[in-house]
């Protein structure tokens, strides 16, 4: 059960992860989009979008901070273990809150908004549903439980099995003695990241950094371009009835 | 010097009678899809006027377009490159869809429907093409024309504030007292476009063979800043697949030597195009000049005299063939523009150097000359009623010379001209020398003047040389191949091919319109299409 869990699922879910872009990306440059619905409703937006990207940007620094940076390093660097507590903490909670914040509004104007709620798809309903349910998980393990909490020190377990992944040395057994909403919330983190090439949260990977150094105007020349007399539309278009004729 | 060919287009607005075929061929062949119910690639206003999007020119509202910043440098209006990004999130420069208008679509069921006998009529409603709800008709492509509403927000028109106070007095609202003209509006195909400057992404691209600017469907994200970033609000978002769309120039109408679809279907046959010879490298500095009401002259300056023994050499070389050159020798929108400099480009002062120019309206004016007691043969007597119009040439000179009033009194001098002085030729066989003194031109000028825009021979309107690609033959062969459709087909010219997440472009049998959306519209019993709503009920 423990391998099942905590080693086959991660990598099952990177797997679709890597190969579910890949196919996206090859198969659906066409839906690789924002999906934009500002046009439609931009009250809520105005205000949730940014809460909601920003408060984004700063869990999933926290995320790496927390996951990836070893304890020993930040103990090297002479972060004592209360600074870099207090710190995630409320680092946490701030950037968790607007998350949530973000997140709400954008949900609510789905629902008040006939104009969006008629172009939500499935696929958003679906990746709406998994990001509440992300962002509660990681909430009550963040203010439930080390802000008003006991406390929990991941570091020592959740962090160095997510890296053991990566490292491929995994190791289950560091997980198996987590409180339950961190179980659930690094099963769900992977399963999110299984879902994430199927909605419309590829448009994260194009973020378009390079708009910074390109020149403003773009010109493109037109494929092809061999430069010979093209006979006329007349012409070409006998000379084409009869395939479609005979495809008939 | 980089030279380049530029597909252009002249309006002679004396000509447009606001009929809106342009319009409806343009929907009927780019935009008859779901997710651009509100788009209209060709639409045409009535001004004075606030337009379509609402108020589109008040770039302090939309900041579009671009300006020079403190130190003189070009910059796009709605701010630079981190700003930009930094409003990805939202935009507060978008307009929505209640500044275009909500569209809507009726239940014509309910007439057809009706049983034989009833005592009262059977009315349709308008429901929205958005929600499926009944909703009232509040605004669209064209709300003002007919004088819709002019009188209450007719003096909303941008250009009127910009307008001196006196001038701006002289325009009035009121029936009978009023006058109004017709604007078609397509998208400008500009030479520094801004909406091409503002995607993030790299999607928007000018094509250096014909200076078409296009969205590229495949890499367009939806960051929506082109839509903002357009003065012209001609870059559409479509709601149903999240991409920006904007008019194509046809250009696969144009790549086989054909006008655009607007034009061909032009009923007062007054649209040019033609190709116009530029140095691109002249471009940033033409929109750069410290003076708005030197733009026009810089713009002029940036286009090349295909007769310059010169610049044929120099497109020789960089390899543009023979034909484009004889294309560029007589093309109608090179006269217009440069030759009789009749031709004035739309809101010049946004620096985007538009590609879409304008022959300004002069139909009032020698009923003018007629109403003040005047000699309409008389050179001064027409020159001094142009200055006293019911439409100030101050307000046209808003629209098509950043304000500068003499420019487009000395356009509407000449067409005045043109027509006294065809008058008396062909009435009294005598040739009014004062007149063609006044305007500097010649009689055999005036005379191949009145040629291209009184007769407007379908090849002299347009002159386009095909395309040098062996596409060209291709994209004939495929649009020959459809037989029901020719542009919008799905895998047509332009067009994505269809996959499962893509809205299609016609309806089909058992079709839903996009997956995960209900479809307004489904296939009756009868085969025939029809609402899902229930016009009682509202939502069924």
């Amino acid at each position: 059960m423990n391998t099942l869990v905590w080693i086959v699922l991660p990598y099952l879910c990177l797997a679709v992860f890597a190969a579910g872009h890949v196919w996206r990306w090859r198969r659906d440059q066409f839906g690789w989009t924002t999906h934009t619905s500002q046009l439609l409703e931009n009250r809520l937006l105005r205000l949730g979008s940014p809460l909601f990207h920003l408060g984004a940007f700063g869990v999933i620094g926290g995320h790496a901070m927390g996951l990836l940076v070893p304890s020993w390093v930040t103990e090297a660097a002479g972060i004592s273990e209360h600074l870099y507590h207090v710190t995630a903490v409320w680092g946490g909670t701030i950037t968790g809150v607007a998350l949530v914040t973000g997140l709400a509004l954008l949900i609510a104007r789905r629902f008040v908004s006939g104009r969006v709620r008629r172009v939500t798809t499935t696929m958003d309903k679906v990746l709406y549903a998994a990001l509440a349910a992300m962002v509660t998980l990681g909430m009550v393990s963040t203010v439930g439980v080390n802000l008003l909490g006991d406390g929990y020190d991941y570091r020592e377990t959740i962090a160095v099995w997510f890296r053991g992944i990566f490292w491929l040395r995994p190791e289950p057994e560091l997980m198996s003695g987590a409180p339950l909403v961190y179980q659930l919330h690094a099963l769900g983190g992977f399963l999110f990241l299984a879902l994430w090439p199927f909605t419309r949260l590829v448009h994260v990977w194009s973020a378009p950094l390079a708009y910074l150094w390109r020149p403003y105007v773009v010109y493109r020349r037109r494929r092809g371009g061999v430069p010979t007399p093209p006979p006329v539309p007349a012409e070409v278009r006998d000379r084409a009835l009869p395939a479609v004729s005979g495809r008939r | 010097m980089r030279i380049r060919a530029q597909v252009a287009m002249v309006m002679n607005l004396d000509k447009c009678i606001g009929c809106h075929t342009c319009s409806v061929t343009c929907k009927q062949t780019w935009t008859n899809r779901e997710g651009t119910e509100y788009v209209w690639f060709n639409n045409v206003e009535t001004k004075p006027g606030i337009g379509y999007p609402k108020h589109y020119e008040d770039q302090d509202r939309w900041h579009g377009g671009w300006k020079l910043d403190g130190k003189g440098r070009l910059t796009l209006r709605s701010g630079g490159r981190i700003k930009r990004l930094t409003r990805l999130f939202a935009n507060p420069d978008l307009p929505s869809i209640d500044d275009y208008y909500e569209p809507a679509t009726f239940d014509k069921d309910i007439l057809v429907n009706a049983p034989a006998g009833l005592t009262d009529t059977p009315v349709k409603r308008p429901h929205s093409a958005l929600t499926g709800e009944p909703m009232a008709v509040q605004w669209g492509p064209n709300w003002e024309d007919g004088l819709g509403g002019t009188h209450e927000i007719g003096a909303q028109d941008p250009n009127l504030a910009r307008m001196p106070a006196e001038a701006a007095a002289k325009v009035r609202f009121e029936f009978e007292k009023t006058f109004m003209f017709h604007l078609p509006r397509i998208c400008e195909h500009c030479l520094n476009p801004a909406c091409v400057s503002a995607c993030p992404s790299g999607a928007m691209y000018k094509r250096e063979e014909d200076g078409i600017v296009l969205v590229d469907q495949d890499r367009c994200r939806g960051w929506r800043m082109c839509v903002s970033a357009c003065p012209y609000k001609k870059v559409y978002v479509n709601h149903a697949t999240g991409k920006a769309e904007k008019c194509t120039f046809c250009f696969p109408r144009i790549e086989a030597g054909q006008p655009t679809i607007c034009s061909e279907t032009c009923v007062g046959r007054l649209r040019y195009l033609g190709i116009v010879l530029y140095d691109e490298d002249a471009v940033l500095a033409a929109a750069s000049v410290p003076d708005e009401r030197d733009l026009l002259d810089a713009q002029r300056a940036v286009f090349l005299d295909p007769a310059d023994p010169a610049v044929q050499e120099a497109a020789r070389e960089a390899g543009m063939p023979e034909d484009w050159l004889r294309a560029a020798l007589t093309s109608p929108v090179w006269r217009l523009i440069s030759e009789y400099k009749i031709a004035l480009p739309l809101h010049p002062e946004y620096r985007t150097l538009p590609m879409v120019w304008y022959v300004p309206p002069l139909s009032p004016v020698l009923d003018a000359v007629g109403a003040a007691g005047r000699d309409d043969t008389d050179a001064d007597d027409v020159f001094h009623t142009i200055r006293e119009l019911r439409i100030p040439v101050e307000y046209l000179a808003e629209l098509f010379s950043a304000g500068d009033a003499d420019v487009v009194a000395g356009v509407l001098m000449k067409l005045a001209a043109m027509r006294s002085y065809m008058r008396a030729r062909t009435l009294d066989g005598t040739v009014a020398g004062e007149l063609l003194d006044g305007i500097g031109m010649t009689a055999e000028q005036v005379e191949a003047m009145y040629r291209l825009l009184a007769i407007a021979k379908y090849d002299e309107r347009y002159v386009i040389p095909v395309a040098h690609s062996k596409d060209a033959a291709a994209l004939e062969a495929q649009a020959a191949a459809q037989p029901d459709c020719s542009l919008d087909c799905a895998g047509g010219p332009g067009m994505h091919e269809t996959a499962a997440t893509v809205t299609r472009f016609h309806l089909v049998d058992g079709d839903e319109v996009h997956p995960g959306r209900a479809g307004l519209s489904a296939r009756r019993s009868d085969g025939r299409l029809g609402l899902t709503v229930n016009p009682v009920r509202g939502a069924s």
